[in-house]
């Protein structure tokens, strides 16, 4: 008997100190971004094509004033509301992270002060892109506006106030694997970074399981509204009969091929897009095509 | 006596319900006819824009007068006075989503939808300008005009389903 309780204790400390280990935030490796430095003109086709404005604009920001990255946008999710933080290169912003730092967030969802970042931020996304980029990124953000605008928390209800909680929750769902394993084409492949690596067209098109990760077996296959009512329409070649060249025609102008217009938050993502080359554009278009 | 008052009270009553009911078929009549041409109004955009675009992406081949002459409608249809297409009421949430996708924030007081709406003559008026000088002027004005009509259906448009 008074083994038997050993036993459970023993069981029971062994499953919480490994599930404190489990659920640990994880920085990059400390050497990654070491010799490699930004270029910001290269950082804005990484910003554009990251859709950062999307979300870290104010929500009522136009034309360039979409630059100035003060935060406010509400991600009305099952889980609570995110709120995007103001990004912008000052002290209510960013202004004192390092490379390192944009790179812990983006590749690993780690805060410089080693605490997970809550996945409103799209780093399983973000995860596939290359250090380079990150570099570039960071040193075109930094070229940016400041604004003086104070990051509003997240409303969260508990449990989701426990950001441990976040660990487990990366270890069932940052996959290392691209979606399409094979790109058959130099097009394609960068169709698949730009999608997967940067566009994150999949927080939104793709429907989610009960944890709130993204399911991977429906990929692109349309799912409801994480911000809203309505549903966000398929995109897989199965759904979205349109050709390559509509889709990348849409891309740049928010015109469908029946000449209907972009609406909802998928116009912030078309003035994103329209600030890509049209190569970029065709090879999300391509990327689309070749999916199964 | 009292008899008489009663039915002088039944006929005023039924005369006022009676009213009330003939006016309000004849409000959604009229809602509804509004929501019907301001619909025609967007077929007639689509309409236009459509042999634009199909220059601009190379499916129709480039014909200076025939550009310009879908830009002069375009741009002359941004000109019409609309307000009598937009009546209050006539919201999705009012009349259900299969009959418009118009959301209430049209008529809210915080409503930008005028500033949205110059920009459409805007960038129509520019097409206009534009379209006839060539293909390369028609599509740099395909652009500001794709995005000035996502400027109201970005916020003032249901959401695709």
């Amino acid at each position: 008997m008074r083994k038997l309780l050993v036993f459970l204790v023993t069981v029971g400390l062994l499953t919480a100190i490994a599930g404190w280990v489990a659920s640990r935030p994880v920085p990059v490796s400390a050497d990654l971004m070491a010799g490699v430095s930004g270029d910001a003109a290269r950082g804005e086709t990484v910003f554009w094509a990251g859709g950062c404005a999307n979300c870290h604009a104010a929500p009522e920001a136009k034309g360039d004033d979409v630059l100035i990255l003060a935060g406010g946008y509400r991600i009305e999710s099952p889980f609570g509301a995110f709120i995007a933080p103001n990004i912008s290169p000052g002290p209510e912003g960013i202004g004192n992270w390092t490379t390192e730092d944009l790179a812990n967030a983006l590749l690993a969802g780690v805060s410089p002060s080693g605490k997970h970042l809550y996945p409103s931020l799209p780093y399983t996304t973000y995860m596939h892109m290359t250090a380079q980029d990150v570099a570039d990124l960071k040193a075109f953000m930094d070229t940016l506006p400041v604004s003086d605008a104070v990051s509003q928390p997240h409303e969260l209800p508990f449990p989701f106030t426990i950001r441990r909680g976040v660990g487990l929750w990366k270890l069932v769902n940052m996959s290392p694997n691209w979606v399409l394993a094979n790109a058959d084409t130099p097009e394609i492949e960068r169709g698949r970074y730009l999608v997967e690596a940067l566009g994150h067209c999949a927080e939104c098109h793709t429907p989610r399981d009960a944890t709130g990760g993204l399911n991977r077996s429906r990929w692109m296959q349309g799912a409801p509204n994480p911000s809203g009512d309505g549903k966000i329409p398929a995109i897989d070649p199965v759904n979205l009969k349109w050709s390559a060249g509509d889709i990348s025609y849409y891309l740049e102008t928010g015109f469908t091929p029946d000449y209907d217009s972009a609406g909802g938050q998928m116009t912030k993502v078309v003035a994103s897009m329209a600030k890509l080359e049209k190569s970029d554009r065709d090879a999300i278009a391509a990327y689309l095509k070749a999916l199964p | 006596m009292k008899y008489g008052l009663t039915l002088v009270a039944g006929l005023l009553t039924a005369g006022v319900l009676g009213t009330s009911a003939i006016s309000e078929s004849h409000v959604d009549k009229a809602t509804m006819a509004a929501v019907k041409a301001r619909q025609a109004q967007m077929s007639l955009y689509a309409f236009n824009i459509s042999l634009l675009g199909g220059m601009a992406k190379g499916e129709v081949e480039y014909d200076a007068a025939a550009a310009s002459a879908a830009a002069g409608n375009l741009a002359a249809l941004s000109k019409l006075d609309q307000s009598r297409l937009w009546p209050q009421g006539s919201d999705n949430e009012t009349l259900g989503d299969d009959v418009t996708e118009a959301l209430p924030a049209i008529w809210a007081a915080d409503s930008k939808i005028m500033d949205s709406a110059m920009t459409m003559t805007e960038a129509a008026v520019a097409m206009e300008s534009a379209a006839g000088e060539g293909l390369d002027a028609l599509r740099g004005a395909m652009g500001p005009l794709g995005k000035s009509c996502g400027s109201c259906h970005e916020t003032y448009r249901k959401a695709d389903d």
